[in-house]
């Protein structure tokens, strides 16, 4: 199967965790299920979910937590 | 007396439309202005306006607008004198102003000290109930225990609303339906307000069902203080002010008097220096009016009043600030007139005011007597995404509000700002809705009125991008 990338809509502030204190939301390896939320990119002082558009396994996050995004980046690839 | 410090240099500690408000206060004053900026502002509007940049952190405000030393580093490295704080960030922080004193500048601003009582939102209330300013029902400052609270909030009446002492703006409120939710709500709030803001000190107050938000706006200098009159700010989403007015058309002149002289006396109590805005909840069907809290710092909407009273606050905030006397009286302050502003944010009414930075493809500006746009835009200006949505104010003056909102309509068709989804439908949508026409409006008349608007400005959207 060829891989999937998830890509930020909105540019913003990347993040993996629902807030500072709790795990990611994801991991690499985990299995997702279509609608799963992956991560949050926060712009202008909200926060928009960035969920999978497809099942599948995650095979890395290609953004570090708390780095700025575009809009169109590759935030997750599924295989 | 306190001594007269000059300003020659001045500091802005902030960004966006602010800094450049500042910037043109500054500049009629003479002042040479050093602009900070974060990584994501070194294109800005501000920066180009300014003097002297200082780059002073990356784009996350933790790091740049909210960081004390950065900014105070910078302040010595420029040899600025003054530091205004804008609104929002460092500008309500006692601590800040404080280490501003602490090196030997001026903060345009009030004492560290009359910040700590009006930025507690229970201690002010107390104060207010102790200079005779009547406030929302509620408790008698910050609740002790929670059985107590529960008697209160049953005295009161529900719904009521659970407040954080350490909140103001909007942030931190819930709502409690009944004494059921009451048990439920109360602890959830205190917990958040000890992790949002560092102190889990929570108060009541009664929610006023159809109340208009009206506020006063003073200026002190530490020994005297006089009002500019009021604003009437009832048009709001989430709690945040979209549309507001000056003077309110809903008050009488005897009740706008006694808002006033209530404004004056909570601030000459505390020593007010600076720019403060004393804000009330009006019942229009009682005629009274409650406190709920005062903002030490300049305001978004200050605009509409300077148009109706030809003043500039800004300028009036430094020069107190650096040790001037007021040098007007209440008598010399007249009001002329009736002005409107609008927040133009990057958002899309049509999609759920979806917050989109983008970059300004084209620019077009209205222009003509009675118009003021106060902005931080240029052509091909990419909006950064890591801060509020706000890009700009239109305000409009004319001799009477139905001439205010006629010449707002025709602003807004002169209004271009390309490349972007912005609120300026939704303004367009409400200047021809028959309640604000009429001023029938109170704070909760938006947000039921945008659900079943959504489509006009899905309409209004496509024709104006």
């Amino acid at each position: 199967m060829a891989k999937h990338e998830i890509k930020s809509p909105i540019p913003g502030t990347f993040f993996r965790k629902p807030s500072p204190d709790e795990p990611p939301f994801k991991e690499r390896g985990d299995k997702v299920a279509k609608g799963d939320t992956i991560a949050l990119v926060e712009v202008m002082k909200t926060f928009h979910e960035i969920k999978a558009d497809v099942e599948g396994t995650i095979v890395s996050f290609p953004v570090e937590d708390g780095e700025p995004v575009t809009a169109g980046l590759t935030i997750a690839e599924l295989d | 007396m306190p001594a007269q410090r000059p300003i020659k240099t001045i500091l802005i500690a902030n960004r966006g439309e602010i800094a450049c408000r500042v910037n043109r206060a500054a500049k009629e004053l003479g002042l040479r202005v050093v602009q900070v900026v974060s990584e994501a502002d070194v294109d800005s509007l501000a920066a180009r306006l300014a003097d002297e940049v200082k780059l002073i952190g990356p784009p996350a405000a933790a790091k740049s607008y909210l960081d004390t030393d950065a900014i105070l580093t910078a302040a010595k490295e420029s040899g600025a004198d003054a530091i205004h704080p804008g609104y929002g960030f460092l500008s309500e922080n006692a601590d800040f102003a404080d280490a501003v004193e602490a090196a030997g500048l001026i903060f345009v601003g009030p004492s560290g000290d009359t910040i700590r009582l009006m930025g507690d939102k229970a201690a002010a209330r107390e104060q207010a109930r102790k200079v005779g300013v009547p406030t929302v029902p509620g408790s008698d400052g910050v609740i002790a225990d929670m059985d107590a609270a529960l008697e209160l909030a049953e005295a009161v009446g529900f719904p009521v609303m659970i407040k954080a002492a350490a909140g103001g703006g909007g942030r931190g409120i819930r709502i409690a339906e009944d004494a059921e939710a009451f048990r439920k709500l109360a602890p959830q709030a205190a917990n958040e307000a000890k992790s949002a803001f560092g102190d889990g000190g929570i108060y009541v107050e009664k929610v006023i069902e159809r109340a208009r938000h009206i506020e006063v706006q003073v200026l002190g200098d530490g020994r005297d203080v006089v009002h500019f009159f009021d604003r009437e700010c009832s048009l709001q989403r989430r709690r945040q002010k979209v549309w507001e007015e000056a003077p309110s058309a809903a008050v009488d002149d005897d009740t706008r008097k006694r808002l006033c002289d209530a404004a004056v006396a909570l601030a000459r109590s505390v020593r007010y220096r600076g720019a403060g805005t004393v804000e009330f909840l009006f019942d229009d069907e009682t005629g009274a009016f409650h406190f709920i809290e005062m903002n030490t710092r300049i305001q978004v909407e200050h605009p509409v009043t300077e148009m109706i009273c030809g003043t500039d606050l800004v300028a009036g905030m430094i020069r107190v600030c650096a040790g001037a006397p007021l040098g007007v009286t209440q008598a010399d302050i007249t009001r002329q007139g009736h002005a409107i502003e609008v927040r133009l944010n990057a958002e899309d009414p049509a999609n759920g005011f979806m917050p989109f930075p983008g970059v300004v493809s084209g620019l077009k500006l209205p222009e003509g007597e009675g118009i003021r746009f106060d902005h931080m835009l240029y052509e091909g200006y990419a909006i950064p995404p890591f801060y509020d949505s706000l890009l700009g104010k239109l305000i409009v003056w004319a001799p009477d509000r139905p001439a205010a909102i006629k010449r707002l309509q025709e602003a807004l068709v002169d209004l271009e700002i390309c490349g972007l989804p912005t609120t300026a439908p939704l303004f367009a949508a409400l200047a021809r809705n028959a309640d604000v026409q009429a001023n029938a409006v109170h704070t909760r008349w938006l947000e039921p009125w945008l659900e079943h608007a959504a489509d006009t400005l899905t309409k209004q959207g496509e024709t104006t991008t």
